[in-house]
């Protein structure tokens, strides 16, 4: 059977495939395809074609579609064959609509009754055939035709439909789990099917049905467990073993489903802890479903309530994997051991060799997955090395899904993690220049936060010392051709603020660079803008300080482009530029005063300063504002709706904006004082456009109480607050401010604040929902302090035990921290910045410390090793122990199975299992000798000992010494 | 589940796909292409995992494997454990191997609603349906018996007798 041409092909198909197999170009094939469709159409439309020849009709069908080409014209002969009553013609028919259409295809409606038909169908391989269609073309709407009979097959005699009936509502479950969440006793029930394979497919729904609701299936863990243990016994038919591992595919789900049960949950944990050894101890890892068990094993006990002995065991195949030769073994070890590095940190330390290893590996995906792993191990002792690893990756590779991905993540690294904010500036740099486009917007702002507020030193040279930093380093950089948007934004900014601060550059040295940006970029208007107001703060910053103010050229240039520019922001941006230098010097320090942006601006919602006026226009007859939410029965007057509609357009964008108030001359805007009862209809018209805009803009919940007058006013003190910023006081900032205060006794330059200087109005909306993020990156002083003698003290303590002995000098130190900890910890704030000061000095302790332990280390490695063989051999022991207990686990499992049916709904079943199972006796006395190919593989260790000598520096380097404290080691080490 | 099997040959060519979530046939043809392009940068002796976000959106990963003038491609999400879907593939292939013979790309092009039947008895509506090749061939033996008859006699045949329980 089987050979070339099959049954019944014809030499037509023959000759097609052929001619398309040696077609040249892609043109050539497209050209023998659309003479193939030619020939189709015709042939299909011909009276009286022999079955034979319409079942290849479609089959060549279906092959013109998967090359590609639109094969929609004969998707109805398709449905007409699956009404053919010949099994022959009727699979054929479904084959082809399951591949050519989908669940909300118009045809599907002429499928429905001819799969109901055939539902109750006697020829199973129909029935099998229908239920096949009824995964694919079924959808939330056509379920309840079938719903009925795909039930009542459950009970068919022949498994094979049992089986595929189960996953049919499985699909069911995936599109609409509500049209049978009455259904699921089904599934519990199927659970004890006769068959072990029905058995094994209703573990498919049942992975997913715990996975969304886990606390409804607990009593289900005797049950599943007791299976388990049948199916690792070997108590299943010999037909289930797959090279001669009984049933792997189904111990895998099982794992699975227990992981979910006991995560989190000690007490059915500790129900699975024994079959997960046992699982353990017999599985065979020479074959490659053997260490996919294996693996699962792992990711169930990292994911129950942990278990020394089985961290142990999990630690063991662990090792084996990231030893192997097999990349795809390693790939596994490396993520087997990211879900164990949660709950044994010391375990990544024996495996940091492999982990280099598998870094510098060729393969991408084993690379990712290392970085993956990198990411969850990164403390801020390790963050330079990896963070600077990361890039480096990210700079070598083209594909910008991962590079986003991996630029986020370094992102967050470097500002969880940062040691100085030297490094990090350095950091962000080299991510912005390399990948700008990819980063969210939010980082650039938290970098300018950052230049602004510094990481927070008292020491002002260290303040300033980080600014001017940040600008020789941009200056440096903005001549580089095509740099990102977001990142010249950021330069923009940072040289408005900082360019000329510490006196270093002239104000015409930046002005003329900020030109050359917004020249080099003139089509990013963002960038324009940020350079604009930049050369405003600059202008401003010389006027305040008496200098007189000479615009080169070609600022001058630029200033008339943009006041005649498409952009309303940039002309705004233009013309206040041009307003700003002609005023006198005290006028524009109030209206910009220097290194104004870490100033906070408190905004009180109420807008108090109108109360008064409000009040004055309700004595005149003004109507009282009524909020939006209290408003009744606009929205009911289509007049209305449709006013609404064009006025304000459905983009919510555009009612942001306070430029559209003046445009509408029905709103008695200018005249305030509108009679109460003017007109019914020209109230509410203005009220749904103008105060939803107010409201938005100020973000403001309406509070005050004038009609039509108050419209006014509150627009007002809006471009009040645009036009002149308030600046509060240091005594209304925020809590986290006042703490700070209370303990530090010294009022902080910086807080919370916008990072915008006040006068760039419109980006405030932007700048509100970022200064959440921003907060938790800044850091203040007192925090950092407090911080730095927490965290460097619980940071030790947590790298000590990670380390296990090979730095216990190191930890030292210390240690007097630690017992202040607690007492400490009642007032630390709720997210921990990174501790700079404090951890670098403690970092020089281990940096210095560290080449002396160099022979200690390696004596440990050695000793691992042995421990290593030596726990092997135990479990050997352990195993071979064990093999009279299979047999007694053998004789419980009959009436732990038969606790667990208290269960089920039909204990005959239960029974029927058992027996099922236990017929196939001979196979579980095989279970006792396997692990003898564990302690093989065990002692083949590393590569030669000067590599390791080597290499277990450069772990250290990742995994505990700052770079920086030792250059040269490191650049030694990585090149 | 799985979400798509994909087979085709080293120039790029499909010779069998199937995406157990519909999608309209020009994206199946980039997702071909994309799939294509990225294994042919593979290198030798590397993993047979790949993440497959980018191309079938988040929660994706790809398993592939080399036969010859094939290659066999498994896509999948975070449900599936990626050595047992290795080894999946490794079932199909012993069952064409079975049902063919030494199977060959010609087998495969020529047999293109057998494969189907083959693939549907061991992933059905995504999900692994049965690992053993003996029981797939069982199976796909009978249909083929049963359609020969049906197309020779031109009935149905009522009675079931072939089945065997296991």
């Amino acid at each position: 059977m089987g050979s070339q041409g099959g049954i019944g092909q014809s030499k037509e198909f023959l000759d097609l495939v052929k001619s398309i197999g040696e077609a040249r170009s892609k043109a050539e094939e497209d050209r023998i395809v659309l003479g193939e469709i030619e020939t189709l159409k015709r042939r299909l439309v011909e009276p009286g074609i022999p079955k034979r020849k319409m079942k290849e009709y479609i089959i060549r069908l279906v092959y013109i579609e998967m090359l590609g080409h639109d094969a929609s014209f004969g998707y109805i002969h398709a449905v007409k064959m699956t009404h053919d009553d010949s099994l022959f013609l009727k699979r054929t028919g479904y084959l082809a609509v399951t591949l050519f259409l989908n669940e909300d295809h118009d045809l599907i409606i002429l499928i429905v009754n001819t799969i109901q038909k055939d539902l109750k169908s006697d020829n199973f391989l129909i029935v099998c055939a229908a239920l096949n269609a009824v995964c694919k073309l079924i959808n939330e709407e056509t379920i309840p035709a079938v719903l009925p009979q795909v039930v009542e097959l459950l009970g068919h005699q022949k498994e094979a439909v049992r089986k595929k009936a189960i996953m049919a509502l499985h699909r069911f479950h995936q599109k609409s789990p509500s049209s049978v969440s009455h259904l699921v006793s089904n599934f519990r029930k199927r659970l004890c099917d006769n068959d072990p394979g029905v058995m094994g497919a209703t573990l498919c729904p049942l992975l997913d049905l715990v996975n969304r609701d886990v606390s409804s299936f607990k009593d289900l863990v005797v049950s599943f467990v007791s299976i388990l243990k049948q199916v690792a016994e070997h108590r299943l038919p010999k037909t289930y073993d797959y090279h001669q591992l009984p049933a792997p595919f189904i111990q895998i789900r099982l794992l699975k489903i227990l992981g979910l049960l006991g995560s989190g949950d000690k007490q059915a944990s500790e129900q699975m802890y024994m079959v997960v050894g046992d699982i353990f101890r017999k599985c065979d890892s020479s074959s490659n479903i053997g260490n996919a068990v294996l693996y699962q094993c792992v990711c169930c006990v990292s994911s129950i309530h942990p278990n020394p002995k089985l961290l142990e065991s999990a630690a063991d195949v662990i090792a084996r994997f990231l030893k192997s030769d097999s990349h795809n073994l390693k790939y596994l070890g490396i993520d087997a051991l990211g879900r164990l590095i949660k709950l044994s940190p010391e375990i990544a330390e024996q495996h940091q060799l492999a982990v280099i290893d598998c870094l510098e590996d060729p393969d991408d995906t084993l690379k990712r997955k290392t970085f993956e792993l990198l990411h969850k191990m990164t403390k801020s002792s390790n963050v330079e090395v990896i963070v600077d690893r990361m890039i480096d990756y990210m700079i070598s590779i083209n594909d910008n899904h991962y590079k986003t991905d991996i630029v986020s993540r370094c992102v967050e690294l470097a500002e969880q993690f940062a040691p100085s904010n030297q490094w990090f500036i350095q950091t962000m740099n080299r991510v912005f220049e390399h990948a700008g486009d990819l980063v969210n917007i939010k980082v650039a702002h938290n970098l300018m936060h950052l230049i602004a507020e510094g990481f927070g030193e008292d020491d002002d040279t260290e303040y300033t010392h980080l600014r001017s930093s940040a600008v020789d380093s941009y200056l440096r950089i903005i001549g580089a051709p095509k740099l990102p948007s977001v990142f010249l934004q950021v330069i923009c900014w940072v040289l408005g603020e900082y360019g000329t601060a510490d006196g270093k550059y002239s104000a015409s040295y930046i002005t003329g660079k900020l030109c050359d940006v917004a020249e080099a970029y003139s089509n990013d208007e963002t960038v324009k803008a940020y350079a604009v107001t930049a050369l405003m703060k600059i202008y401003a910053c010389e006027m305040a300080a008496g200098r007189t103010v000479d615009i080169l050229p070609e600022c001058q240039t630029l200033i008339e482009e943009l006041s005649a520019s498409h952009s309303t922001d940039l002309q705004q941006r233009a013309y206040e530029l041009q307003a700003v230098i002609a005023l006198d010097a005290q006028t524009v320090e109030n209206i910009l005063p220097s290194d104004a942006s870490s100033k906070e601006i408190e905004i009180d919602k109420n807008l108090p300063f109108l109360n008064d006026h409000v009040e004055r226009a309700i004595e005149k007859g003004a109507q009282p504002y009524i909020p939006e939410s209290e408003r009744s029965g606009f929205s009911s007057a289509s007049y209305l709706n449709s006013q609404d509609l064009h006025e304000v357009p459905p983009s919510h964008g555009l009612r942001f904006e306070a430029y559209e108030l003046p445009k509408q001359p029905s709103v008695p805007l200018t005249t305030p004082p509108v009679s109460i009862g003017s007109s019914n209809e020209l109230i509410p018209v203005p009220e749904p456009t103008y105060n939803r805009g107010t409201q938005a803009a100020v973000s403001l919940p309406s509070s005050s109480n004038a009609g039509p007058a108050e419209v006014k006013l509150r627009l007002d003190g809006v471009q009040k607050r645009w036009g002149r910023p308030t600046y509060s006081s240091s005594s209304a900032s925020t809590s986290a401010a006042a703490s700070q205060d209370t303990i530090n006794g010294v009022t902080p330059p910086d807080g919370a604040t916008t990072v915008t200087p006040a006068i760039s109005k419109g980006r405030e909306t932007t700048y509100e929902p970022t200064r959440k993020t921003q907060q938790a990156v800044e850091i203040s002083p007192e925090k950092q302090k407090l911080a730095a003698s927490l965290f460097g003290g619980s940071s030790k303590q947590e790298r000590k035990s990670s380390l296990g002995g090979g730095h216990k000098t190191a930890a030292k130190p210390t240690g007097g921290h630690a017992a202040e900890a607690p007492a400490k910890k009642m007032a630390a704030p709720v997210q921990q910045p990174p501790p700079p000061d404090l951890l670098d000095l403690g970092e020089m302790t281990v940096a210095t410390t560290g080449p002396l332990i160099d022979p200690f280390k390696q004596l440990e490695g050695l000793l691992d090793s042995v421990e290593l063989a030596s726990s092997t051999k135990n479990h050997v022991d352990v195993s071979a122990a064990k093999g009279p207990d299979a047999m007694a686990f053998y004789g419980d499992s009959a009436t732990t199975v038969e606790q667990g049916g208290h269960h089920f709904s039909s204990i005959d079943d239960v029974d029927n299992l058992v027996s099922g199972l236990s017929s196939a006796t001979t196979d579980a006395s095989s279970g006792g000798g396997i692990p003898t190919s564990q302690l093989t593989t065990q002692n083949s260790k590393g590569p030669n000992l000067k590599d390791a000598l080597q290499k277990d520096a450069l772990v250290r380097q990742m995994g505990v010494n700052p770079s920086s404290q030792n250059p040269n080691l490191f650049k030694d080490l990585l090149g | 589940m799985i979400k798509a099997v994909m087979v085709m040959n080293t120039q790029g060519k499909p010779r069998l796909t199937k995406f157990y979530e519909f999608l309209p046939v020009e994206k199946q043809q980039g997702i071909i292409r994309t799939v294509f392009g990225v294994l042919c940068s593979r290198a030798e002796n590397v993993s047979n995992f790949m993440e497959a976000d980018s191309i079938f959106g988040p929660d994706s990963r790809l398993v592939y494997k080399h036969y010859a003038t094939l290659y066999f491609v498994f896509v999948f999400d975070s449900s599936e454990n990626e050595l047992a879907m290795l080894d999946l593939i490794q079932v199909f292939v012993e069952t064409l191997d079975k049902c063919f013979r030494n199977v060959c790309e010609l087998d495969i092009v020529f047999n293109y609603s057998k494969l189907h039947t083959i693939l549907d008895e061991i992933i059905f509506g995504g999900q692994v349906l049965e690992t053993s090749s003996a029981e797939v061939m069982k199976v796909v033996e009978e249909i083929s018996r049963q359609e020969s008859a049906s197309n020779s006699i031109g009935l149905v045949t009522k009675t079931v007798s072939g089945w065997r329980n296991r």
